[in-house]
């Protein structure tokens, strides 16, 4: 094993859930991250959340998500786990840090990659405020920026028919 | 003349993207109907290197009513983006955050 790995887990309770059950939970993850040698970097609680569909008859829920670095052998308990508590209706774990890793490569080796087409044409390497930019913000013309923030809400326009 | 009009007409709605409507790569039914403006992959243009599955607002604009992911024939979304867009609505779909169907 050469570096720690970083997981986010997400978890979704019944939404009647009290705060001390939500402590319980999430005493209880980091126990188990803890012991195969992790720990919980994040917590964030999203609080109630509408579901998209309905799960264990419930048409809310309380999303909670840890950060969580560790081995790879302790996701498989953190698993085990989850699925036994009742409280828990659904949960994710998904690896990150090589796909952030690999955004990040790309953001950097975007950037150096400007700077040198920049200097090449006898720029500074960082764009300056009152530069004009082909792709500004008001340029952008998509149509679903006008999505709130009340969870799902289907496109109109389909579009091929 | 006519069809000079109707490539104006186009053109306008997409915020003046293609004038010349009809040889517009991502112009459809060559004569009849209307035509789409050319197809740029939102997330080459926003640059942005990780789909979030967790950023419903963004996943939004990449599935019709019907719920389904839309193909990239029609959004325009570079296959890499697609593949990572494709895994990031899915996990959505696992926690709820979007549905697997709606009818």
């Amino acid at each position: 094993m050469s570096k720690a790995r970083q997981y986010e887990l997400i978890y979704i309770t019944a939404p009647e859930v009290t705060d001390e059950v939500l402590a319980d939970l999430h005493n209880q993850i980091v126990a188990i991250a803890e012991r195969f040698g992790g720990t919980v970097s994040k917590s964030e609680n999203w609080g109630r959340k509408r579901l998209a569909y309905e799960i264990a008859g419930q048409r809310e829920g309380v999303y909670v998500m840890e950060t969580i670095d560790g081995p790879g052998n302790m996701t498989a308990e953190l698993d085990r786990r989850l699925r036994v508590i009742d409280t828990v209706m659904r949960h994710l774990i998904v690896r990150v840090d090589e796909d952030l890793a690999i955004a990040e490569r790309a953001a950097t080796e975007r950037k150096t990659s400007m700077a040198a087409r920049r200097i090449k044409r006898g720029l500074p390497p960082e764009p300056t405020e009152g530069e004009r930019r082909r792709h500004s913000e008001d340029a952008d013309d998509d149509d679903n920026d006008v999505m709130g923030d009340a969870g799902f809400t289907p496109r109109g326009d389909r579009g091929d028919r | 003349m006519s069809e000079f009009d109707k490539g104006e007409r186009g053109g306008g709605r997409g915020a003046g993207k293609d004038k010349d409507g009809k040889d517009a790569k991502g112009g459809r039914r060559g004569g009849g109907g209307f035509f789409r403006r050319r197809r740029v992959c939102k997330f080459c243009v926003d640059k942005i290197d990780y789909i979030n599955y967790k950023d419903v607002k963004v996943l939004a604009g990449f599935i019709p009513e019907r719920g389904k992911i839309q193909p990239r024939r029609i959004s325009g979304v570079c296959a890499l983006h697609q593949r990572g867009l494709q895994t990031a609505i899915k996990r959505a779909r696992q926690l709820a955050l979007i549905p697997y169907v709606t009818d």
